[in-house]
């Protein structure tokens, strides 16, 4: 339906013969928005549902009459999980179709693959996703939560609960590594001890070998770092081996559903820091939920991203409105000022000026004996501070680069 | 920790990846060793009998019948894959590459659409045990035994039956067995839905450990085709010794320095395997050495 009116609109610009009526407020073509997510391949279940949420404020917004009475068109393409996958469709939504901005991504390896792309063509970018933190570029905006948000609260939190000896199962890429440096630093910080790390390559799905590892190590808690569906795989076997570990994650429960997705009890005792999940009791939460539900009643999960990438279509809006332009550098000086917040179903949210990161409210979740999530604890407002004080801004200088706590911003 | 409980631990790892090797390619050793099909799609008959399997067991059945069917299902897509594709192509093996590659996407991307892009699964049964300081997942001994049960099995089946007499005919000189009367097209069909059903039953034996996702064959694929290049042509001679070296050396190498150097180490050791006997363990074991 809104497609059909979005076509009939830039038919009728393009071949000028719009006769505007009295009082229609319709302004020229409508602004593009490019999405490239993973819609098929090991990713794929964790992010169909940032296209689906995309959609879903795309056409809440076009209803209400579009961002500054001009329509959002998507200009969607499926990723497959495939790195030069990205690489492909970014040059061609930047280069052919001449979008707007990009809402893009979903591993580590796969931003990483595209934003050089987005820095050379000078395009703009949403990475709508948690990840590993640290990317300090003006040609990107990130609406995913950083580890400052979600280990800085998470492993003091199992270290007081359980004990100090942590034991890292990390996915071998850069999320997985740096994930990994950065618990490392936290635990060290707070006085406990790594008893082991094992990088486990993406697409492995065996784990007898590594769940015996674990077991020598002796930890107190386990912290699962595993992404794709495939490593998904360790839960079942660890329960079946009965390790009975606690596990703490930035990246389950938030993004996979694997507490939907296998049987209890085999992610009894696992912790994430997450920004939201659909079991969030909140009326913002529920709201979200249910208007998610409506349009899209076969979708399995509402995770993270997918409030993610909603909120950052009506970020979007809300910036274009107030630069009224949607040239990357006027939107940057509306973000300068520091006032870019709403209220998302998580909460509300803000963006950082130096790093354009956002601020979030944190949820622990724990995954009961029966699969059912509580939530002990809650943080709100956290910001994505690190970037800021190891010298990021991006209101002075734009790097371009993304930096870990081994290897930080330059002091100049 | 005293050195029974360690033995134990280094014979149930071999154990387990033992049983991983040649579970995922007992079916490809059929179809690809045996038969010279190279069957790209052969993970996809393995997600078909994981699909299979959990839904079953979804709908009530118990887990061993579930198996069951997931074999039985993967081995009718087997017949129906051999009659519309693959029979068309046995003069032309480069071209069943491309027919397969191209039925693995189709088969994947019709999963996701069909079944949408996750599965729930069964949970695996049995508990565990505890040996020494470590626990251990039963089910692991489960898919071991299973394993040698298989190859047991397709070694009776291929050496003591009439039918795995004509299959080797068939396949050795096709036009001399026609000759005697044999039904060539019929054996084609038979072997290959064999080969389908025994990845089908890998699938049904992974499924209650395993993540059900459209693109789980692909993590079987890579294990299924080094065990079956470096095992050669010979179903029972070349699988269950190349199953058995490379289990040692992908054990070893995880347990002593984790899961990359495992992977690292089991590619070594195909190439050099490879590279000594080009004809695989079956070709060297029966003195075919090129």
């Amino acid at each position: 339906m809104t497609g059909n009116i979005v076509r009939g609109l830039r038919a009728a610009a393009l071949t000028g013969t719009l006769v505007l009526g009295p009082g229609a407020a319709f302004a020229a073509d409508p602004i593009k928005l490019g999405v490239l997510e993973d819609q098929s391949g090991d990713f794929a279940a964790a992010t169909i549902g940032k296209v689906h949420a995309i959609q879903l404020a795309a056409d809440e917004i076009n209803k209400a009459g579009g961002i500054d009475g001009r329509q959002i068109e998507l200009v969607t393409y499926d990723t497959q999980s495939d790195n030069t996958r990205y690489q492909e469709f970014m040059r061609r939504v930047l280069q052919r179709d001449k979008v707007d901005v990009v809402f893009a991504g979903f591993s580590s390896a796969s931003r990483e693959a595209y934003r050089p792309i987005v820095d050379q063509f000078n395009g703009f970018a949403f990475y709508n996703n948690q990840y590993e933190g640290g990317v300090c570029d003006g040609h990107m905006i990130v609406t995913g939560a950083v580890p400052e948000q979600q280990f800085s609260t998470l492993i003091p939190y199992m270290m007081q609960t359980y004990g100090k000896k942590v034991y890292t199962l990390a996915a071998d890429y850069n999320f997985g590594q740096i994930s990994a440096e950065w618990v490392r630093k936290i635990v060290k910080e707070n006085g406990g001890e790594m008893v082991g790390e094992e990088f486990i390559p993406l697409g492995v799905s065996q784990f007898s070998q590594s769940i015996q590892n674990i077991q020598k190590a002796k930890p107190d808690f386990v912290v699962t770092l595993l992404v794709g569906t495939a490593q998904a795989s360790y839960y079942e076997q660890a329960a079946s081996a009965n390790v009975n570990l606690p596990m703490a994650s930035s990246v389950n429960v938030g993004q996979g559903y694997e507490h939907k997705r296998f049987k209890p009890p085999s992610l009894k005792d696992m912790y994430v820091t997450t920004n939201y999940i659909e079991e969030i009791d909140s009326p913002g939460s529920k709201a979200f939920y249910a208007k998610f539900k409506a349009k899209f009643p076969n979708e399995p999960y509402v995770n993270q991203e997918a409030e993610n990438s909603y909120l950052a279509v009506y970020l979007y809006k809300q910036m274009v409105e107030r630069a009224k332009s949607t040239k990357r550098d006027d939107i940057r000086k509306v973000i300068a000022m520091g006032d870019v917040c709403m209220d998302a179903p998580e909460g509300k949210v803000c963006i950082d000026p130096k790093s354009q990161h956002m601020s979030h409210t944190i949820y622990l979740a724990k995954v009961g004996a029966d699969h059912s999530i509580s939530f002990p604890k809650t943080w709100e407002d956290i910001k994505p501070y690190w970037l800021g004080e190891a010298g990021c801004d991006l209101t002075k200088k734009d790097p371009m680069s993304q930096y870990t706590p081994s290897n930080p911003p330059p002091k100049s | 920790m005293d050195i029974a409980s360690i033995a134990f631990s280094a014979l149930y790892q071999f154990g387990d990846a033992f049983a991983f090797l040649v579970l995922s390619a007992c079916g490809l050793a059929v179809i690809f060793g045996m038969m010279g099909v190279i069957n790209l799609a052969h993970g996809e008959f393995i997600m078909c009998g994981a699909y299979v399997t959990a839904s079953t067991v979804h709908a009530g059945l118990p887990l061993p019948l579930g198996i069951l069917c997931g074999a039985a299902a993967s081995a009718l897509a087997g017949v129906v894959v051999e009659l519309l594709v693959i029979r068309q192509l046995y003069e032309r093996p480069l071209d069943t590459i491309v027919a397969t590659w191209g039925l693995s996407l189709i088969a994947t991307q019709g999963t996701l659409i069909l079944v949408g892009s996750t599965m729930a699964g069964v949970g695996t049964p049995f508990g565990s045990f505890q040996v020494g300081q470590y626990s251990y997942s039963i089910y692991r001994i489960v898919l071991f035994t299973a394993a040698l049960g298989v190859l047991g099995g397709l070694y009776a089946l291929f050496n003591w039956t009439r039918f795995g007499v004509l299959a080797r005919a068939t396949i050795q000189v096709p036009h001399m067995a026609a000759a005697l009367g044999v039904d060539t097209r019929l054996i084609y069909s038979l072997t290959f839905a064999c080969g389908a059903g025994l990845a089908g039953l890998a699938g049904g034996l992974y499924a209650p450990t395993m993540t059900l996702v459209p693109t789980m064959g692909s993590t079987f694929i890579m294990e299924a085709f080094v065990t079956v290049v470096i095992g050669g042509a010979d179903v029972f001679l070349g699988t269950a010794p190349a199953g058995g070296v490379l289990a040692v050396v992908k054990s070893a190498m995880t347990s002593w320095q984790g899961q990359l150097f495992g992977q690292i180490g089991l590619l070594i050791a195909v190439i050099i395997v490879v590279r000594i006997l080009p004809k695989g363990i079956s070709g060297f074991v029966l003195r075919e050495r090129a």
